[in-house]
């Protein structure tokens, strides 16, 4: 399958979008960290969006059919580096997330993940036999992400667990899963609730409550929240000017450059700003299906759509808990949120997409 | 062999893996999911429009209040003066720590309490009582803080420290050492749920000092200040990033007093370790020159808030410190009330100059036997002699042709039965027997034979030592009385009360006290060589003497001793009252404190360098020579 591929036939207003948001995240987190001990972040994110941009390239330039040849093996191996983050990885605020590179970078296993769930998903439902997935597909798919799911649970990372769980969701999804199905699926997951309250640990529970009731211990878990939701209100319509939010640069507002960066956004943005950040969003994922509808094969179509959903659930779980719509789990926003892994993730799954893309173009 | 047909060939199901990969098959799901990105996108956006579009005036407040802190800045209470301008009640500089509810947490209040050294359940109570002010206002926790306090403030304000703690620096009162004038000075405390409801103390906020008792009470609107405020811009850790508003404490105006420190210093040692009162004041104007109440407290003790301990000791403490005897106290005059029968009975005529008794030690009025305080008696005495001598008897006498009302009338006159009107909180108003308040509170006729024990002061007679003062300073004046007072306003020119009295009469009277002290009467202790200085002992009985016999423990119910005096006869410039509870004999005990007053006052007067305060016990000892006159 070695086609002529030309940079021309590239998604090139995907990439625009890209850039535009991954600029505003850069400025922002230059904003919300001037003068304080991150004040160099914005220059680091700088620097991995460069590396996000080279990697999304040579991604791109690979044949995602011999990518998904290797699904099993990538998957195989992140699940030992997942092992490996619980025995060294480093803590941080209390979980152990990163492994720790030379140079002072980390690596976060769990978002690279990401990706490769992406692949294996598309690589095992492309795959099916059945006009839609029987109960048995439904139960592998429910191991092969359980497994990843459970080790980052423990780290704890409940959030980046819930998007595997998105990932597999909407890859049964786009493989036809049978209505009653997922009336049974939806029920498991109600029964199951109760039962994994248990096991959530106490902050986690803290923030659940919290998110039900964020008056309720104001100065606790529900602080995050109302200070995001004071920072964002605050802003208005217009906004109160770059650098000039109170809640970002008198550091009410909790690290205003990681998960909260879009509230700092918005606190000096204003309504304006978010809307024009969000529909860019928005063309971007709409960019994302377009090129689902027009891939060469189920494979490239679950790829894309993977990315796609991934994308969505990342931005509906991290906006909404800025607005106090979705509880707190640490679930960073896709470019904008400071972070090496989760650029270069994003980055990465981007150039699967123009992968996708460039395939059309081939046979 | 195999023929072709022989072996079914694999039949190409519709299932087949080639037919299956068009990428086309989830068009429609697809479509789907385009609903659901619109959903979702829509879901946030209505968030940021509920917040930013529909409340941002909500919103931008709660941001400023979190970024702006106001503190108070305290303004510091007007210093007490004496007459001079010597300082009484001074101010110290020191540090209170407040707690600022907008960022507390509710997990720190045990380690701020503890690194304190303040008990968590007050500090929980306290919290819990000021719930409901304003969250931005922060409140006081603990005042005066040590230098172990403030070590630990600053050393836990940072940010992984308790960041709610703020420092505020305060003038706060700094009394006289060993509870000197304690009584008249009072102290401040936090205005109380009870004083909040009073139209007095109605513009004052929960947690403000007012003045509770005495001077600082009385003149509170006088001291008080206005707090000023500091507004500044914090970050999160509670580190001041700017001022923005600045409005300065206006401290509270200085008090100048009547007082005089130099009497008030003789008089409290002269009142050491006894329990009673002095009231010194000028009968000129009214003004007064030195008030004590021992056992006295410490006022300081109040300043930072008193600790629950400290209040349970001085509320049960049966000396009750907290009473200002000098006008609280309500005890019977005594023979110090009889030169107002004296006058009463000349003015009314009941007696005149030649009118004598024999006092053969006791006399017997409507079946009962009254004894005089001389077992012996006194013979045959006329006025004069009485009052030198204290002569029961003469007063029996006289009471009786009186009668009760006439002598009610004219104690009425002198100031007795009301309230002076001094410039201090809760003055009693003593009380003035007649047959008008007997039959008022008890509905009984009144029984001529209480007549007689009301003409020597005892009965159901009751007065105040600052009445007393009061009541003899004006007659000495010749029948002017002003209002004691003990702030003199700029300005004050009250008219006094004037009786019109005979000034033969009054000087009779007058020279019949005079006698007391400067012819061997009982207050012969009090006089002062060079000074004219009048005056009548007291020796007040608490209970009959067949009450006290039948009484195991007589300690209790002593004799309360009793001095009035002025001086000079003629042309009065000082009336001091001193007295002595169960001090025995007004003669002993009372008589030489006000002769140490006054005598301080002439000191004064004649070199402007008083002589130096003795120790009561040099006093006590001068006194030793002296006679056991009564």
């Amino acid at each position: 399958m070695t086609g002529y591929r030309s940079s021309r036939d590239l998604d090139w207003s995907l990439l625009a979008i890209t850039l535009i948001i991954s600029a505003l995240g850069v400025l922002q987190i230059y904003s919300a960290t001037a003068g304080t001990a991150w004040q160099d972040t914005w220059w680091k994110q700088s620097i991995f969006i460069v590396a996000g941009l080279v990697a999304m390239h040579v991604v791109s330039r690979i044949d995602y059919h011999r990518l998904l040849e290797f699904a099993p093996t990538l998957y195989i191996v992140s699940l030992v580096l997942l092992l490996g983050v619980l025995l060294v990885g480093r803590e941080v605020f209390g979980s152990r997330r990163w492994i720790p590179l030379p140079g002072g970078f980390t690596f976060q296993v769990s978002e690279f993940v990401k990706l490769i769930l992406v692949l294996l998903a598309a690589r095992y439902l492309s795959g099916l036999k059945g006009d839609r997935p029987d109960v048995r597909d439904l139960l592998k798919v429910c191991l092969l992400v359980g497994i990843p799911m459970a080790l980052v649970m423990k780290q704890p990372d409940l959030g980046t667990s819930l998007t595997y769980a998105a990932i597999a969701g909407a890859g049964v999804f786009f493989a036809g899963l049978r209505w009653q199905h997922a009336v049974v699926i939806g029920l498991l997951f109600v029964l199951a609730m109760p039962l994994s309250w248990t096991m959530l640990r106490d902050y986690q529970k803290a923030r659940l409550t919290s998110f039900l009731d964020p008056g309720g211990d104001p100065l606790g878990s529900g602080y995050q929240v109302i200070q995001s939701k004071i920072a964002v209100g605050s802003g208005g319509m217009w906004g109160k000017g770059v650098s000039q939010g109170t809640q970002t640069q008198l550091r009410f507002l909790p690290v205003a450059h990681t998960d909260f960066v879009f509230s700092a956004f918005a606190e000096e943005h204003g309504f304006v700003g978010v809307a024009v950040v969000l529909t860019l969003y928005f063309l971007m994922l709409m960019q994302i299906v377009q090129n689902a509808q027009a891939a060469p094969d189920r494979a490239g179509m679950y790829v894309c759509m993977g990315v796609c959903a991934l994308l969505l659930f990342h931005l509906l779980v991290n906006v909404g808990m800025l607005v106090g719509r979705m509880i707190v789990t640490g679930v960073p926003l896709p470019l904008m949120s400071y972070g090496g892994s989760s650029i270069l993730t994003v980055f990465l799954m981007l150039g699967l997409v123009n992968n996708v893309r460039l395939q059309r173009f081939v046979n | 062999m195999h023929l072709p047909g022989e072996k079914p060939e694999r039949p190409q199901t519709p299932r087949g893996p080639l037919k299956r990969d068009d990428a086309k098959f989830a068009t429609g799901r697809i479509a789907l999911f385009q609903y659901l990105i619109v959903a979702v996108f829509i879901f946030l956006l209505s968030g940021f429009w509920e917040l930013q579009v529909r409340n941002p005036d909500y919103y931008y407040e709660q941001a400023e209040r979190n970024r702006i802190k106001a503190l108070p800045i305290p303004a510091p209470r007007g210093k007490i003066l004496d007459r001079e301008g010597r300082v009484i009640v001074d101010n110290h500089s020191s540090f209170s720590l407040m707690l600022l509810r907008d960022n507390l947490k509710h997990e720190d209040v045990r380690p701020v309490a503890e690194g304190l050294g303040l008990p968590y359940e007050e500090v929980l109570a306290r919290l819990k009582r000021f719930s409901a002010q304003p969250r931005y206002r922060p409140i006081t926790i603990k005042e005066e803080l040590s230098r172990g306090d403030l070590a630990f403030v600053e050393a836990h304000r940072g940010a992984p420290g308790f960041p709610e703690m703020e420092l505020i620096h305060a003038q706060r009162r700094l009394y006289p050492r060993n509870g000197l004038a304690s009584h008249l000075v009072g102290y401040v405390g936090e205005v109380s749920e009870a004083e909040l409801n009073t139209l007095e103390f109605a513009r004052y906020n929960q947690g403000d000092l007012i003045g509770k008792a005495g001077v600082e009470r009385q003149y509170n609107g006088v001291l008080t200040g206005v707090d000023g405020q500091r507004q500044v811009v914090v970050d999160s850790r509670g580190n001041e990033r700017q001022v923005i508003g600045l409005k300065e404490a206006v401290p509270g105006k200085p008090l100048r007093l009547t007082i005089d420190l130099d009497l008030q210093a003789v008089a409290e040692l002269a009142m050491e370790g006894r329990k009673g009162a002095v009231v010194a004041l000028d009968p000129r104007n009214g003004e007064v020159l030195a008030m004590v109440s021992q056992p006295a407290y410490d006022p300081s003790k109040f300043t930072g808030g008193i600790r629950s301990r400290d209040w349970q000791e001085l509320v049960a403490n049966p000396d009750n410190p907290l009473l200002n005897r000098a006008i609280q106290a309500q005890l019977a005059p005594g023979s110090i009330f009889k030169p107002i029968v004296a006058l009463a009975a000349l003015e009314t005529g009941a007696v005149d100059d030649g009118f004598k008794t024999h006092c053969p030690g006791g006399a017997s009025f409507y079946g009962r036997y009254f004894k005089c305080h001389l077992k012996g008696g006194h013979g045959t005495a006329d006025l004069h002699r009485a009052m030198v001598q204290s002569c029961d008897v003469y007063f029996y006498n006289v009471g009786n042709r009186l009668g009760v009302d006439r002598i009610a009338e004219y104690a009425e006159l002198a100031g007795l039965g009301q309230r002076t009107g001094i410039d201090l909180p809760q003055e009693q108003a003593g009380l003035v027997p007649s047959t008008q308040w007997k039959i008022r509170t008890t509905r009984q006729k009144w029984y001529a034979g209480e007549t007689i024990s009301v003409s020597i002061g005892q009965g159901a007679l009751t007065v105040t030592p600052v009445q007393m003062a009061y009541a003899i300073g004006g007659l000495a004046m010749g029948g002017v009385w002003y209002t004691p007072h003990v702030v003199a306003a700029p300005g004050r020119h009250e008219t006094p009360r004037r009786a019109t009295l005979n000034p033969e009469n009054v000087a009779k009277v007058v020279y019949s006290m005079c006698g007391v002290v400067n012819e061997g009467g009982t207050g012969a202790r009090a006089r002062i060589e060079g000074v004219e200085l009048c005056g009548k002992t007291g020796t007040a009985q608490l209970a009959s003497n067949e009450a006290l016999r039948s009484m195991k423990d007589g300690e209790l119910l002593k004799d309360n001793a009793w001095f009035v005096g002025f001086a000079p006869r003629e042309f009065p410039e000082i009336a001091v009252v001193a007295l002595v509870e169960g001090g025995m004999h007004g003669s002993t005990a009372a008589a030489p404190v006000v002769r140490d007053v006054i005598r301080t006052y002439f000191d004064k007067k004649s070199s402007r360098q008083p002589r130096p305060v003795l120790a009561r016990d040099a006093t006590a000892a001068a006194d030793a020579g002296v006679g056991l006159a009564r």
